[in-house]
């Protein structure tokens, strides 16, 4: 298709999300959208530069792949490695001290998603004024909810604190274990806040409920698509975010595939190249690029579990799971509902780690015979993360590979891209920031991380440029 | 009189330092009594719609987009800030600096045991831009006028040095905030 033609929008940068993304739009001359796409624009290159580090020093490294969920990857890599160092079970201490660890970050990322990137666009509209469709907007006008997000994300990062040494980029987990317990004090100054960040829980799973079923009809078909669904469930079906089997469903809930053990994703997962997104499209194997591809996350995790282990989390999957008579929910809008189930359940799950005396235990870490090879999994707060590393006998890295949870979900947004650029943009004689917004609303249901996204190396065509002391300018050349 | 105003950026970064930001926690709501912000990820602001006080940095340049991005900074803000060790020194991903750029796009795009690209085509669309030779930190792109270490640098850090500014203070934080982590 010649462009030359049709008239092109850009979205750039796409804002209240975690990284850098745009999206181009290419319209006709009566506004009828020919295509249009979410391109990954930065490249950093970890899949390469961690080859040649010593093993031990992945799982802090790859932390810098993103500064909002650097926990799951801490402890993807920290799964893997524990099998490199050869431990196939944790002590009681170390696997719950990661489990913690891993709750918090879930519970502060997802209130970070919730109250300080989106709520904004469920609260005055897609289309309100920009200049108040931000977290300082919902400051001005709803002080109490703003406060109680600040607070739910501040919790969530103090447990981050406790069990990793800092809030952001901390060094917790170590192959074959954990570099510390809780001691007493800091289970206290947690227990303190747990009743209020539960009912603050129970409170926010009722506003993402109540927004979906009062915008029920634009719910079922705003960037709604049918998909398959992908993430992991505990042997017995139960969602567990820490730890599980892969299991795929499609649309309407059929198993493509169940307790897949992990180590074996290569056998059920590859990732296709598309020369216009640095983000590679990952699909199911046996199905094909066309159909194969799959969600991730807490609406496909929702999705896919058989029961959540916890009751007040339990009850709210009931009664989102009834609004389509059990078979999975494909309303892109619907992540928001689940995203909060999340919450819930995992601030249950840390009062009942917080309560449990293992985390005072004193065994932290174990030893085995070494390997050469390892993947770890985890469900990140956006899905479900994929590490894969070969380590050599020198004790370094030869081999990674990295499928992050954002990467899972490129088709599944490109996809809602485009639904809502034909709901809403198409053939409309005025483009308005508002309309442009809606695709933004459609890209942030999914709460990318085009941060971790952008892990991969590109096709890097070349620009050097020159730079004097004072940091003018002085030559530039581009080779492709 | 109108407030001041701040912008932010994430060049290549992992919003780590943005995270970071968020964390001065329930002073936010301070924060947003002194300030107002402008360009920034956290709101929909794309381009500025005003000169702007400070200018926060996250990142260094490792693509064409993110030198224009921090020139456009430079040029709206009277005070510019490097902040975390990827604006200060590259970070961690200045780590791809010493590699040769065949291997990285073999790997990643022909090689790694996930790809399937069967045209063997490499990403090269005009709408992603173009990546630098190696990542620079910030200030030799342009002039920047203090770097907060750190990554990222902590709450405290930032919130001293913004409060400092905004009052015009002098910007003399203790050792224990701008020690290296």
């Amino acid at each position: 298709m010649s462009d030359t033609n049709l008239k092109r929008i850009v979205i750039e940068p796409v804002t209240r999300v975690e990284g850098h993304g745009k999206v181009s739009l290419l319209l006709d001359e009566k506004n009828n959208i020919k295509q249009a796409r979410l391109h990954i624009v930065e490249f950093r290159g970890f899949e390469r530069f961690i080859v040649g580090r010593p093993y031990w020093e992945v799982p802090v490294l790859v932390q810098r792949l993103c500064g909002i969920c650097p926990v799951s990857h801490h402890l993807a890599a920290a799964k893997a490695m524990d099998i490199i160092a050869g431990v196939d079970e944790l002590t009681p201490t170390a696997e719950k001290m990661r489990r913690l660890m891993h709750y918090g970050q879930m519970f502060q990322s997802h209130a970070l998603h919730f109250f300080h990137l989106c709520s904004p666009d469920l609260l005055f509209g897609f289309d309100a004024d920009p200049a108040i469709r931000n977290v300082i907007g919902v400051a001005q006008k709803f002080p109490e909810l703003a406060v109680q997000g600040v607070m739910m994300r501040k919790y969530g990062q103090e447990i981050i604190k406790v069990t990793a040494g800092k809030k952001i980029h901390g060094t917790g987990a170590i192959p074959g274990g954990i570099n510390k317990n809780l001691s007493i004090a800091e289970r206290d100054a947690l227990l303190k806040d747990i009743d209020q960040m539960v009912d603050w829980s129970v409170a926010v799973v009722k506003i993402a409920k109540d927004y979906t079923l009062d915008n029920v009809e634009l719910a079922k078909t705003f960037g709604t698509f049918d998909s398959n669904h992908l993430g992991f469930v505990r042997e017995d079906g139960a969602m567990d975010l820490y730890h599980g089997n892969l299991r795929a469903v499609d649309k309407d809930g059929n198993k493509i595939f169940d307790q897949v053990d992990y180590k074996n994703y290569l056998d059920y997962i590859v990732e296709e190249v598309k020369d216009w997104s640095y983000m590679k499209f990952p699909f199911i194997k046996s199905i094909g690029p066309e159909n194969g591809w799959y969600r991730v996350g807490p609406l496909s995790r929702v999705n896919i579990c058989d029961f959540i282990d916890t009751p007040l989390a339990e009850k709210e999957r009931k009664e989102f799971m009834a609004i389509t008579n059990g078979k999975p929910n494909n309303m892109t809008l619907a992540y928001h509902w689940t995203r909060m189930i999340e919450i819930l359940h995992s601030i249950e799950k840390i009062k009942e780690l917080l309560n449990d005396p293992d985390l005072q235990g004193t065994d932290l870490v174990k030893k085995g015979k070494r390997r050469a090879e390892a993947v770890g999994l985890i469900e990140a707060p956006r899905g479900t993360l994929f590490h894969h590393y070969k380590v050599d006998e020198n004790d370094q890295v030869t081999m990674a590979n990295l499928i992050v949870s954002t990467t899972n979900n490129n088709t599944p947004m490109n996809t809602a891209v485009q639904k809502v650029a034909e709901q809403h943009l198409s053939g409309k004689p005025e483009i308005t920031e508002g309309l442009l917004n809606h695709i933004e609303v459609a890209i942030r249901a999914y709460d990318p991380c085009l941060s971790c996204a952008t892990h991969a190396m590109g096709k890097m065509p070349l620009i050097v440029s020159l730079f004097d002391h004072k940091g003018d300018l002085i030559d530039k050349k581009a080779k492709e | 009189m109108a407030k001041p105003k701040i912008a932010t950026a994430s060049l290549a970064g992992c919003f780590g330092c943005h995270m970071s930001v968020l964390d001065i926690d329930e002073r936010i709501l301070k924060l947003i009594e002194l300030v107002d912000f402008d360009k920034s990820p956290i709101d929909d602001i794309k381009k500025f719609t005003g000169r702007c006080l400070v200018g926060l940095i996250e990142g260094g340049c490792a693509n064409e987009e993110n030198v224009h991005n921090l020139k456009y900074f430079r040029e709206n803000c009277d005070i510019l800030i490097s902040v975390g060790d990827c604006a200060i020194n590259g970070g961690l991903p200045a780590m791809r600096n010493n590699i040769p750029l065949k291997e990285c796009l073999d790997e990643a795009y022909l090689n790694g045991p996930t790809v399937y690209n069967p045209s063997g085509k490499i990403p090269s669309d005009k709408e992603i831009p173009l990546c630098l030779d190696r990542v620079y930190p910030c200030h030799e792109v342009v002039k920047m006028d203090y770097h907060l270490p750190g990554c990222p640098p902590s709450a405290d850090t930032i919130w001293e040095a913004l409060v400092a500014l905004l009052n015009n203070k002098p910007l003399d934080l203790p050792y224990e905030l701008i020690k290296y982590d």
